[in-house]
C-alpha cells in the first residue's frame, strides 16, 4: 500500500462499510447511486494506475469523478425527508473530503514553472476548489441537519433570494456603493493625499502630524457615524462623510511614509541634474511612493464599505445595504440579508481586485512583484 | 539648546494639538450658531457676538460640543460615579475592553495556527491564503449587528458574540504578518540548520518562530486596535445595554452629543493605551531575546 494512496484506501473501505450497513441514502433522488459510484472509480484508478495522476488531463478526470460524488450527496440530501438519513451518507461525505483534499494537493503540486498560463489557471483553480468545498459543506450541513433558516440558510436558498430580489439589491447597491462609498473614498483618499504632499513640504508639520495620524488610524473612527448622521442628514452625504474620515488617515500616513522612502542616491542624482522640487516630486518621489499609496487604497476599499454600511444603521432613507440588512433581519427574512451580504462581499472583492490590478499596472517594476 | 528644543517632536505635536483645539472651539461656535440665533430670534433676546460664543460653548445638546464640555462630562462619568454604576464610563469601558481582549486572544490563536499551517503545508498555502484575503473584503463590521442577533437567537449572548467579531477582524493581520515572518529567515540560516540535520520542529522553534517576532508584534499592534473597533460595533445592536458602543447608540437616540463624544474619547484613549502596552511588551520580549535596538 503506497502512502500517497492512503486517502483512496480510506475512501474505498468507507464506501464498502456504508454500502453494507447504511446504504439507504443512495436510493433517494434520481441516479444518486450512479453518481455516488464515480469517486470509487477514481479511487480504484489512483490505487491501481498511479501514473494517471502524473498528467494534468488525468487529474482533471479525477476531479470530475469526485465532483460527481458531491452531486450524489447533494441530490440525496435534497430529495430525502429531512432528518431521515442514517450515518452512511456522513461517512461518505467525510471520506470524500479526504479525496477533495487530495485533488487540491494534486493540483497545487503540478509543475507550473514552464508555462505561465497554466500557472495562472492553477493559482485560480485551487482557491476556487477550496471555496467550492466550503459551499458544498455549508449546503450539506444546513440541509442535512435541518439547521433552522433563521440561523443559517443554505447557499441554494440565498441564491434564490438573490435572484428574486435583484431590483432591490441593485437599488441598495447604487445608494450605498455608487454614491456613499465612491464619493467618500475619493474625497477621503484624495484629501489624504493632498494633505500628505503639503505636510511633506513642512518638516515641522511632519513631526507633529505623523504621530497623531498614526494614532488616529488606530482609533475607532467608525464611532463618529452617529455624529455625522446628525450633521449631514439621513441621505448618502452623511455616509460619504464617515467614509471620508475613515479613509483620510490611512492615506495620509501611507503617502507620507512613501514620500520618505526614496533613496538618498536617487535624490542626489536628481539634485545633480538641477531638478527643482516639483520635478523631483513628480519624476522620482511620487512613483517611489506608489506602492505605499496603493497599499492605502486597498486598505481604504474595505474600510469605505464598512463605514458606509455601519453609518446606515444610525438613520437612512428606506434604501441602502445597511438599511436592508437591519430591516430584513427584523422581519426574519434571513435569506435576503445573506443576499445583501453577498452583494457587499462581491462588490468589496471586486473593488479590491480592481485596485490590485491597477497596482500591478502602475507598480509592476516594484521588487515585490518579481517572481522568485 | 533652544533651537533643538524647537525642533523636537514634542513641540511639534503640542503645537498641532493646540491648533486643533483652537479650530475645534471655532467650529463649535460656527456649527452651533444657527440653532442659537434661531432661538434668540424666537424668544426675541438681545444678543451680540460674545453672548453667542458663550452660549455656543455651554449648550445642553450642542451640535458640536466644546472640548471643555467633553472634559467635564468625562470627569462626571468617570470620577464622580461609582464604578459599578450604569452611568460610569469605567463600567462601560470595562465591558468593551473585556470582549476586546477575549476576541484578540481568540483571533491570535486562530491566526497563528493558520499561519503555521500555511507555511508548512503547500496545499493550504495555495487554497486557503487567497480566501483569507477575500474574507477581509466582506464588511464583517457591517454585518456584526446581525451576527449578534443571530447568535443571541441560539442562546449565545453576552461577551462571546462580540469577541467572535473581534476575533474575525484580528486573525487576518496576524495570519498574514506571521506567514511573512515565518518565511523571513534568510537562506544562510536555513542551510546552517540543514547541515545540523535539524528536524522540522527544531526548524520551527529555533529559527522560524524567533525570527518572526518583529512581524508578530507589528501585527499584534494593528490587531488589538481593530479588535477594539470590533467590540464597539458589536455593541451597537439595540439589545446591548453596556459597553462604549451602547453608549454611542443611546447617545444618538436621545441626542446627547456630549455623551457620544465622551464615549469616543474614552474609546480613543483605550485604543492608544492598548497599542502602547503592546509596544512595551514588544520591547521587553526583544530585550529578553537580546535584540539590539
Amino acid at each position: 500500500m503506497k502512502k500517497s494512496a492512503i486517502l483512496n484506501w480510506i475512501f474505498s473501505i468507507g464506501f464498502v462499510i456504508q454500502l453494507l450497513f447504511s446504504r439507504d441514502w443512495m436510493f433517494h433522488g434520481e441516479g444518486t447511486l450512479w453518481y455516488a459510484l464515480q469517486p470509487l472509480l477514481a479511487s480504484v484508478l489512483i490505487i491501481f494506475r498511479p501514473t494517471l495522476i502524473k498528467s494534468m488531463s488525468g487529474i482533471f478526470m479525477i476531479s470530475l469523478l469526485i465532483a460527481s460524488g458531491c452531486l450524489a450527496t447533494l441530490n440525496s440530501v435534497h430529495s430525502a425527508e429531512p432528518g431521515t438519513l442514517s450515518w452512511g451518507i456522513w461517512l461518505y461525505v467525510v471520506t470524500l473530503l479526504g479525496l477533495i483534499w487530495q485533488v487540491m494537493g494534486l493540483w497545487s503540486g503540478v509543475d507550473t514553472r514552464l508555462n505561465k498560463k497554466t500557472a495562472v489557471a492553477i493559482n485560480l483553480l485551487v482557491p476556487v476548489l477550496f471555496g467550492g468545498m466550503l459551499l458544498y459543506l455549508w449546503e450539506m450541513f444546513t440541509v442535512g441537519f435541518k439547521v433552522p433558516q433563521v440561523l443559517l440558510p443554505p447557499p441554494s436558498l440565498i441564491g434564490i433570494a438573490f435572484a428574486n430580489s435583484l431590483e432591490i439589491l441593485w437599488a441598495d447597491f447604487q445608494q450605498t456603493f455608487m454614491k456613499a462609498v465612491l464619493a467618500g473614498f475619493f474625497l477621503g483618499s484624495g484629501s489624504g493625499f493632498v494633505v500628505a504632499v503639503l505636510v511633506d513640504k513642512i518638516p515641522f508639520l511632519q513631526r507633529g502630524l505623523l504621530p497623531l495620524g498614526n494614532l488616529a488610524s488606530a482609533l475607532p473612527i467608525v464611532g463618529v457615524a452617529p455624529i455625522m448622521v446628525m450633521w449631514f442628514g439621513f441621505d448618502w452625504q452623511s455616509k460619504a462623510a464617515v467614509v471620508m474620515m475613515m479613509t483620510f488617515f490611512p492615506m495620509l500616513v501611507n503617502t507620507l511614509t512613501g514620500l520618505k522612502s526614496t533613496g538618498r542616491m536617487e535624490l542626489d542624482l536628481m539634485r545633480s541634474y538641477a531638478a527643482d522640487y516639483w520635478q523631483m516630486l513628480i519624476k522620482v518621489r511620487l512613483p517611489n511612493a506608489l506602492p505605499f499609496i496603493f497599499n492605502a487604497l486597498k486598505i481604504n476599499s474595505t474600510l469605505a464599505l464598512i463605514g458606509a454600511i455601519v453609518a446606515e444603521f444610525f438613520g437612512t432613507p428606506i434604501v441602502g445595504m445597511g438599511f436592508r440588512i437591519s430591516t430584513e433581519i427584523g422581519r426574519m427574512n434571513v435569506d435576503v440579508v445573506w443576499a445583501s451580504i453577498t452583494v457587499a462581499a462581491l462588490s468589496g472583492s471586486l473593488f479590491y481586485a480592481l485596485l490590485a490590478f491597477l497596482e500591478r499596472q502602475f507598480t509592476g517594476w516594484h521588487p515585490s512583484f518579481r517572481v522568485s | 539648546m533652544p533651537k533643538q528644543f524647537l525642533k523636537s517632536s514634542f513641540v511639534s505635536i503640542t503645537t498641532v494639538l493646540a491648533f486643533t483645539t483652537l479650530i475645534w472651539y471655532a467650529a463649535a461656535v460656527y456649527l452651533n450658531s444657527a440653532v442659537l440665533i434661531d432661538k434668540y430670534e424666537r424668544h426675541k433676546v438681545e444678543w451680540d457676538f460674545s453672548k453667542l460664543v458663550d452660549d455656543s460653548w455651554s449648550m445642553d445638546r450642542p451640535i458640536m460640543p466644546a472640548p471643555h464640555q467633553i472634559v467635564f462630562d468625562l470627569n462626571k462619568s468617570i470620577f464622580q460615579q461609582k464604578i459599578s454604576s450604569k452611568r460610569s464610563l469605567v463600567y462601560h469601558g470595562w465591558v468593551t475592553i473585556s470582549s476586546t481582549m477575549v476576541g484578540f486572544a481568540m483571533g491570535a490563536i486562530l491566526g497563528i495556527l493558520l499561519a503555521v499551517g500555511i507555511v508548512h503545508v503547500s496545499t493550504l498555502n495555495k487554497s486557503v491564503l487567497p480566501w483569507i484575503i477575500a474574507s477581509q473584503t466582506i464588511p464583517i463590521l457591517a454585518i456584526a449587528p446581525m451576527i449578534i442577533v443571530v447568535l443571541g437567537a441560539i442562546g449565545v449572548t453576552g461577551l462571546l458574540p462580540k469577541a467572535i467579531i473581534s476575533a474575525y477582524l484580528c486573525f487576518f493581520p496576524i495570519a498574514i504578518g506571521l506567514v511573512k515572518g515565518l518565511r523571513s529567515p534568510n537562506p544562510m540560516h536555513l542551510d546552517l540548520l540543514k547541515t545540523y540535520n535539524a528536524t522540522k520542529s527544531q526548524f520551527f522553534w529555533k529559527l522560524r518562530w524567533p525570527a518572526s517576532t518583529p512581524f508578530l508584534f507589528a501585527s499584534f499592534k494593528v490587531s488589538i486596535a481593530i479588535s477594539l473597533v470590533g467590540a464597539i460595533v458589536g455593541e451597537l445592536p439595540a439589545g446591548a445595554r453596556a459597553g462604549l458602543g451602547a453608549r454611542l447608540l443611546t447617545g444618538s437616540y436621545y441626542g446627547q452629543t456630549v455623551q457620544i463624544w465622551s464615549a469616543l474619547v474614552v474609546a480613543s484613549l483605550l485604543a492608544g493605551t492598548l497599542v502602547y502596552l503592546m509596544t512595551v511588551l514588544e520591547r521587553r520580549v526583544q530585550n529578553r531575546m537580546g535584540v539590539q535596538v
